[in-house]
């Protein structure tokens, strides 16, 4: 340990850093939870609007999944950090699941795939650009991820028709649901004040 | 946090949080692996008998595997109606054909639903959460900061309640109660998000002030160790998935999903 | 991490700190030295920085992505932030600084960070309840305590950790008179266990005068004011103090203002009789009270914590229907509406009763200061001149107009207080029920509010407020009903689980 150094100096460094301060946890981990009591009631909620969607037009239920995909795309775009993705979806997931779903463990492996659609992205603009377009994008890697995982697990012996009804909508749900929808909400929350703390919050409010 | 506080009662309760995870995994990702009645109908036999000896209040399992039990035949149904089709067609309509293929398909759906659901909400019930945090942490060894911060987070749960209750009476004090109840949720939701934000960055300030997140070795207060109680749960759990298996495969409808 | 033990030493020289994202420099040129063992009282205006020094102090400002700092500011010779445990944080919201469920698992948080060995752990856990007076056991909930335990709790959590320094931000701000004691006296105890150095910001100056050894003041720049002994220090700075809004001891002076005593012409507005409130779903009812409230007056319902105050507050606005007994509005408060107020539909209350919450922020719904005034109003479906005009006026009224287009989040304490009652006069409703409104204000925004209800009485409204602050009723001329103390009471469904037991014991035994 050594004693702090410069005595009227500024400091100025400003390092632009990817290691998880413990605010960067606390509210992803907030968000997360959340987003998890969401899909629950979403999961509630989805039956009766998704059975008669399904009904008259198989496949095109894709299009009510973009409640669950938005969890990543906005732990992402308030956290910028690597892995915020992922980690958001995995623990919405896990509250989901924890809460019982109708879904029990398979929540789990949503959450996983679908965070990860999200992280890819963001991980290819090198998390360093959070605009929304690349939040849309980001939403509909989301949703390419689900649709593979739904198609092999709740639909496997589903005609081809289906299959493509339903990848595109839930890609398209993503892209603007989550994608949009998340970049809305974050500066939303920003304009509160309430992510003074992270660089999202800074961004929108102007220097008082 | 009544919608997420564990029973205690039973055998279950004491076994490791990580092994009841484990289990639900191995059995999941077995199941999910093939598309057949078989498997999934002795898996779901034998899951019953175990749920039996775990001596579990027949009122909470009924009540969080409702859900379940109303959502798997749905979903067979469905199965059954827009399936891929196969061997002799019962009845056509628009893009609806039920066939041989479709109906056991549709069995399939149904009862693989039911048979990966059960033991994961039976299993679940009984997971405290600070004893899952405190296991993954220290058993399967993910990172300190990253478990216990989302455990922080979870714990917040609780108030989103009294708050969204709050939330719902001061919309009717403000006279807007009265209809457009969807605008309405989708605002309130948003007032809980920040006040959720807020608290959760208060919060973030205290466990960093007691010392969370700095560098150095951790101790655990509660030491979280597997068992032999755990291994037997665990070693069951892949007795149901080897079981269901073997019954599938020597019955020829062993039907491996991404054939 | 530091293994030193005993008080620490706090030294600052031309220290200064600005966050990121602002302009101005919240905190410049901080001369200061504090002795192992000194007890220091920080006073000074909202806004003047005393939150940002204490986080310093403690070393979770942030690094360089959170500010910019200036100068050297160390606890025992090294920079605080390589010192975590060292100090001990308390800071004002109780709900927001329990980290786990179960309470010696909260206690023990602090612990397990420094790497303290298990034996060990539990041994100081249980030194430190009892330190703080927490005779409960190890795995009582923690979202079942009052917010004087759980601040207590969060105290011996710190106790666990063996601080050199100990510090509180405001940790009596947002607690009953009760809970307050309670606080004072369980910082009391973990000071004679571990005589650790004390700086605590607050603005109750009576509750901490006699345990502190110093005074420090700061200005609304963050600049030393003035230092030295409490005795010395409060009397000379009286104005500044005033200024700074302070409650100094035997300094409130309040003169009733306006008419007081209800005139015999005055027209009863709403009857509650043998009125009994329960939250749904709950194990507690609170009553039977019998309440008559007139036009042109102030109630002011006062009663123990957990008798069900706010809870009555809820039923008598028409929120949340009563337990049993009636509440009956009269032909002059419900004019052509149904006799019981929870049966009105929502854009009725409007204008017949305004609920003014505890907390400001369950209550706003728009984006804008402005926005947010004209809600209840166009909830009324009246024209846009009519809307701007009842907005534009209360802007005025109640000194929120340079703050129009700002978003109601980002405004201070008092300020968003004075905007929840702005929105629920909006639409002029004849009565306003307010639920806790001088809840953590500071003597100014107290005053100012006090002349608001004031106001608003004289002008012919009805104001009832339930509260704790005994000053309340003196200074409204309020008449004054007493709740009687909560029972319990046995539903068909009452929950069983542990959570429901504890709340009975906490609430019944009323700690």
């Amino acid at each position: 340990m050594h004693a702090t150094t410069a005595t009227n100096q500024v400091k100025t460094r400003r390092t632009r850093t990817l290691r998880w301060r413990v605010v960067d946890i606390v509210i992803a981990s907030v968000i997360a939870v959340a987003a998890g009591v969401i899909f629950w009631v979403w999961d509630q909620a989805s039956n009766p609007i998704g059975a008669p969607i399904e009904a008259a037009l198989p496949g095109f239920q894709g299009i009510i999944n973009g409640p669950w995909l938005f969890a990543g795309v906005l732990g992402g775009l308030i956290v910028r950090k690597p892995g915020a993705a992922l980690y958001v979806e995995l623990v919405a997931a896990t509250v989901s699941a924890l809460m019982v779903t109708q879904w029990g463990a398979l929540t789990l492996l949503s959450g996983l795939v679908q965070g990860l659609g999200a992280e890819v992205v963001f991980a290819l603009f090198l998390y360093a650009n959070w605009r929304w377009w690349v939040a849309m994008i980001a939403g509909a890697g989301a949703g390419v991820a689900e649709s593979i995982l739904d198609l092999t697990v709740w639909y496997p012996g589903a005609k081809i028709e289906f299959v493509i009804a339903y990848a595109v909508g839930t890609t398209l749900s993503g892209f603007v649901i989550a994608g949009l929808g998340s970049w809305l909400i974050t500066r939303a929350l920003a304009r509160t004040g309430a992510l003074s703390r992270f660089a999202a919050g800074r961004e929108t409010t102007a220097r008082v | 946090m009544t919608v997420l506080s564990a029973v205690r009662v039973g055998p279950l309760a004491r076994v490791n949080p990580v092994a009841k995870l484990a289990t639900v995994l191995t059995t999941s990702v077995v199941l999910i692996a093939t598309i057949d009645w078989v498997s999934a109908a002795v898996a779901l036999a034998l899951e019953c008998v175990l749920l039996l000896a775990a001596r579990l209040p027949l009122g909470v399992v009924v009540r969080r595997t409702l859900p379940l039990v109303i959502a798997a035949p749905l979903a067979g149904i469905t199965t059954v109606l827009y399936g891929q089709t196969s061997g002799h067609t019962y009845w056509q309509w628009w893009l609806v054909e039920v066939s041989d293929g479709s109906i056991s398909l549709g069995l399939a759906t149904a009862l693989r639903i039911l048979a990966i659901g059960v033991p994961a909400i039976v299993l679940f019930i009984t997971i405290d959460p600070t004893d899952l945090a405190d296991g993954l942490a220290q058993i399967v060894r993910l990172p300190a900061r990253f478990v216990i911060g989302a455990l922080a987070g979870l714990r917040l749960v609780g108030l989103f309640v009294e708050d969204w209750r709050a939330l719902e009476l001061s919309r009717r004090a403000r006279g807007v109660a009265d209809g457009g109840a969807a605008r309405r949720t989708v605002g309130q939701t948003f007032a809980l998000l920040v006040l959720s934000i807020r608290r959760g960055s208060k919060l973030a300030t205290a466990m960093e002030a007691r010392g969370f997140g700095a560098d150095g070795p951790r101790t655990w207060a509660r030491h979280s160790q597997l068992a032999a109680r755990d291994w037997g749960v665990f070693g069951l759990g892949i007795v149901v998935a080897a079981v269901s298996v073997a019954v599938s495969v020597a019955t020829g409808s062993w039907n491996f999903v991404f054939a | 991490m530091s293994s030193a033990s005993g008080p620490c030493a706090i030294r600052a020289s031309g220290w200064g700190w600005r966050h990121a994202g602002r302009a101005r420099w919240a905190l410049t040129d901080i001369e200061l030295s504090v002795e192992p063992g000194e007890r220091v009282l920080l006073l000074g205006a909202s806004g003047s920085g005393k939150s940002t020094l204490l986080s310093a102090f403690a070393g979770v400002l942030g690094g360089d992505e959170e500010g910019e700092e200036r100068g050297t500011l160390s606890l025992d010779g090294t920079d605080p932030s390589r010192q975590r445990g060292r100090s001990g944080l308390l800071m004002q919201d109780p709900d927001a600084q329990v980290v786990l469920a179960r309470v010696g698992d909260d206690v023990a948080f602090g612990c397990e960070n420094l790497g303290v060995p298990r034996q060990e752990i539990w041994s100081r856990v249980r030194h430190a309840l009892d330190a703080v007076g927490l005779d409960l056991p190890l795995d009582h909930p923690t979202e079942a305590l009052s917010g004087g335990q759980k601040q207590r709790l969060a105290l011996a959590g710190i106790l666990a950790m063996r601080p050199g320094l100990l510090l509180l931000d405001e940790p009596t701000a947002n607690l009953d008179p009760d809970g307050v004691i309670e606080v004072r006296d369980a910082v009391a105890a973990v000071l004679a266990d571990t005589g650790a150095t004390l700086v605590v910001v607050e603005h109750r100056v009576d509750v901490w005068r006699d345990l502190v050894d110093r005074v420090i003041v700061l200005d609304d720049d963050g600049a030393v004011l003035a230092d030295g002994a409490p005795a010395i220090v409060l009397a000379d700075s009286d104005s500044a103090l005033r200024q700074a809004g302070v409650w100094i001891p035997g300094a409130v002076s309040i003169e009733p203002a306006g008419e007081h005593r209800r005139s015999a012409d005055a027209e009863l507005l709403i009857e509650a009789q043998a009125l009994t409130v329960a939250r749904r779903r709950s194990t507690f009812v609170g009553g039977p009270v019998d309440l008559a409230v007139y036009e042109r007056s102030a109630t002011v319902v006062t009663g123990a914590n957990g008798s069900g105050k706010s809870t009555l507050a809820l039923t008598l606005g028409g929120l949340i229907p009563e337990h049993a007994g009636t509440v009956h509005a009269r032909a002059a408060l419900r004019g052509d509406a149904s006799p019981s107020p929870i049966r009105w539909r929502s854009r009725q209350l409007l204008t017949r009763i305004g609920s003014v919450f505890q907390s400001p922020e369950h209550q706003f719904i728009a984006q804008t200061v402005r926005a947010e005034l004209a809600v209840g109003p166009r909830a009324l479906r009246l024209g846009p001149v009519e809307v701007a005009r009842r907005v534009d006026e209360l802007l005025v009224r109640l000194r929120l107009d340079a703050l129009a287009d700002a978003n109601p989040y980002t405004l201070s304490g008092g300020q968003k207080r004075r905007l929840s009652v702005a929105t629920a006069l909006a639409t002029r409703p004849k009565m306003l029920v307010l639920d806790e409104p001088t809840f953590g204000q500071d003597a100014n925004t107290w005053r100012e509010l006090v002349e608001i209800l004031g106001e608003l009485r004289d002008a012919g409204h009805a104001i009832v407020a339930v509260s704790h602050d005994a000053l309340l009723a003196p200074a409204l001329n309020a008449t004054e009903w007493s709740m009687p103390r909560a029972r319990a009471y046995d539903h068909d469904d009452a929950a069983t689980g542990p959570d429901a037991l504890a709340a009975r014991v906490v609430r019944g035994g009323g700690r």
